[in-house]
């Protein structure tokens, strides 16, 4: 049998579906249009027989489940077990998962096992006149970007959250869910322990983010550009060395080896915009830079560019926005008054 | 499992053909590398054991080996040939299990996250997969370890979890595990003398299939790089002193949606 149609790896995480998996089904859905094929999805978990339904609206033709208590939390091992037997019969020409943390320790697990290629991280996926997947990708810690190739079927990509655009549901859509056979492993050799809350921002969420970056002087300063972000009702980011030096939580930091934010307005304060920086935030809405050297390479991303110290422009800014904070309430104190 | 990789903060790129000028940066060891050799460092002064590193490369990734043992490692293993050249990470980890697997019983294998260059993080998985052994990518921390198993935290997904693996097993570890040591001085001149073990493809024969080494084991291809194009913005530049400046920005804030004056 030849390989064909697309695959794409459902996410979930305490039966809530990863979003990029919604990317990657409007994208698979496109690939399989042009191609003629068809869309599956694989869904793996326990009690997430529900969520089905919803990959089948966002565009899946058949979506194969997986449904144990073995496949409750993720383990990569048991994961891998039971989508290579699938992939085997099933045959797609390519397989989709999200360049997550979850996707990219579970992806090479399933290349290796099947001795096919694997492209990492993609931001694009395009197909040649013989329908071969085109792999975009960064490499070099994001100063270069690479076109890849793959020989061996299912080809199998891993692909960034946030760059492509999610499938519109479509809840008239009709489709097949077909339950498969589940291989339980008893001992996989890794046990979860325990599962603490994560550390709680998502910078990839927020509507408005500040960022600083090496302009801010002192730690002591940040309150200030958080007391801007927290005034838009936004969110405070940074650029990698002030992550570096201890000053702002990993969590925090945008860019190629942080968070890909994709907020409505973006405001880099004492920014240079190196390429690692704009690999993080470039697609945002709009840019704002404030930068006290015209020839900073933000200001070739920007929409408003402004050339100044943010010493003396965020505080400005800071009390303008009280300030006519209050007088409104007062204004409007003054008019239920009477 | 340690890589050589180019100098990213100094090496300098071709802008029109994406090409990397490799004579622009010397080689050194990939960072999160040298994390996950302190993580096998803490357990060896805690446990005891023997530390191989092991490395696949051009003759000159020796610099890295030496590094390695300075900083702690007891056997150093460098596999180059002609024949491992132009792997993608199908055949560069099919290439290290063998090793791994020539060199003998072992109980934990400890790779980076990813490496600067090909960045891909895939090494470390697909060797635990050519292995049959479980692992962990993306290790945080290292909570403890005894004989018999090591407990990791890692942050997947909303959680950050704990895991207990149990040997043989391998993990991946991030920049967050540890700060690696620097090598005294007396160590860098007692690694300058040590002895590299180089081993080719023949050395493998007993354990592996050759045509799944190098370009011929690859079933990706990097057909053509190229350097990433900033969107291009509408640009408005705006200088002047600090209150206008603030003014306009203000106005801008508000224009765009992000700032409310009324209503709080
Ligand atoms: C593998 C790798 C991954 C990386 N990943 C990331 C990443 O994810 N995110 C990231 O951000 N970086 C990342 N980097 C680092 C990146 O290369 C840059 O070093 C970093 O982005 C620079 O940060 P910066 O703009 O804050 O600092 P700088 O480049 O030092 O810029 C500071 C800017 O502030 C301006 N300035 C100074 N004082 C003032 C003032 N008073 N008012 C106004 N402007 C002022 C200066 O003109 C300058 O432009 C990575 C690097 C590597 C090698
Ligand atoms: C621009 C570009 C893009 C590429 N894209 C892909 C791709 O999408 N898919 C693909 O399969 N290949 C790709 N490659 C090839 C890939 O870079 C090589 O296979 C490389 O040998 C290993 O991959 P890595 O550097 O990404 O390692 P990673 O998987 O990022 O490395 C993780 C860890 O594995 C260990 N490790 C990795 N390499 C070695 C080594 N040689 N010796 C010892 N330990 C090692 C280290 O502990 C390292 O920290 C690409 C190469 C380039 C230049």
């Amino acid at each position: 049998m030849e390989y064909k149609g697309v695959m794409v790896f459902a996410e979930q995480e305490e039966s809530v579906i990863h979003p990029v998996t919604f990317e990657l089904l409007g994208k698979g859905r496109e690939l399989a249009d042009r191609l003629g094929v068809e869309l599956t999805s694989v869904l793996l978990g326990d009690g997430v027989g529900d969520k089905a339904t919803i990959l089948i609206h966002h565009g899946a033709d058949k979506v194969y489940l997986f449904e144990d208590q073995s496949l409750k939390e993720f383990d990569p091992l048991r994961y891998k077990e039971n989508i290579v037997p699938l992939l085997r019969d099933v045959k797609p020409e390519a397989f989709l998962i999200g360049a997550t943390r979850v996707g990219r320790t579970l992806a090479p697990r399933i290349a290796a096992a099947l001795r096919t290629g694997l492209t990492a991280d993609c931001t694009d996926l395009d197909l040649d006149e013989e329908g071969n997947l085109i792999q975009i990708r960064p490499a070099f810690s994001g100063n270069i970007m690479a076109r890849i190739r793959t020989r061996t079927r299912p080809q199998i990509a891993t692909v960034r959250y946030k760059v492509m655009k999610p499938a519109e549901p479509n809840p008239e859509r009709r489709g097949e869910v077909i339950k498969r056979d589940v291989k339980v492993i008893e001992d996989s050799g890794l046990r979860i322990l325990k599962k603490e809350p994560g550390k709680g921002v998502d910078l990839t969420e927020a509507e408005v983010i500040v960022s600083c970056g090496r302009g801010v002087k002192s730690r002591e300063d940040l309150v200030i550009f958080k007391e801007l972000a927290a005034l838009l009702g936004g969110v405070f980011g940074s650029s990698r060395p002030l992550v570096d030096c201890g000053w702002v939580e990993r969590e925090h930091q945008v860019g190629f080896s942080g968070n890909i934010v994709k907020p409505k307005v973006y405001i880099a304060c004492g920014i240079s915009g190196s390429p690692q920086h704009l690999f993080g935030m470039r697609d945002s809405d709009i840019i704002i830079a404030i930068n006290k050297d015209p020839s900073a390479p933000i200001f070739s991303v920007a929409d408003y560019g402004f050339v100044g110290d943010i010493y003396e422009i965020v505080p400005i800014l800071i009390k303008k926005i009280k300030e006519q904070r209050r007088t409104a309430k007062n204004l409007k104190f003054l008019q239920h008054g009477t | 499992m340690v890589k050589q990789v180019p100098d990213i903060e100094r090496v300098r790129f071709d802008v029109e053909t994406g090409r990397l000028d490799r004579s622009s940066a010397e080689g050194i060891t990939n960072p999160f590398d040298l994390n996950a050799l302190e993580v096998g460092v803490q357990i060896k002064e805690r446990l005891g054991g023997r530390i191989t590193a092991i490395s696949m490369g051009p003759p000159k990734a020796e610099s890295t080996l030496r590094d390695c043992l300075a900083r702690g490692a007891d056997r150093a293993v460098l596999l180059t040939d002609r024949r491992f050249a132009g792997a993608d990470t199908l055949a560069t980890s099919y290439t290290l299990a063998c090793a791994i697997q020539e060199l003998g019983d072992f109980d934990l294998v400890i790779c980076g996250e990813k490496t600067l260059d090909g960045d891909t993080a895939q090494v470390g998985p697909e060797v635990a997969e050519f292995l049959g052994i479980p692992h962990v990518a993306y290790v945080e921390e290292v909570r403890a370890f005894d004989r018999e198993r090591i407990i990791v935290g890692s942050d997947v997904g909303r959680f950050h979890y704990v895991y207990e693996l149990r040997y043989p097993c391998l993990i991946t570890v991030t920049k967050d595990v540890n700060v690696p040591r620097l090598p005294t001085l007396r160590d860098k001149i007692r690694a300058r003398r040590a002895q590299i073990e180089v081993w080719d493809a023949e050395r493998l024969s007993d354990v592996a299939e050759l045509n799944r080494f190098g370009l011929k084991g690859s079933p990706t291809t990097v057909v053509k790089v190229f350097t990433p194009i900033s969107s291009r913005r509408r640009g408005v530049i705006l200088e002047g002193d600090a209150g206008e400046i603030a003014d306009r920005l203000f106005d801008i804030l508000k224009e765009v949606g992000a700032l409310r004056i009324e209503g709080e």
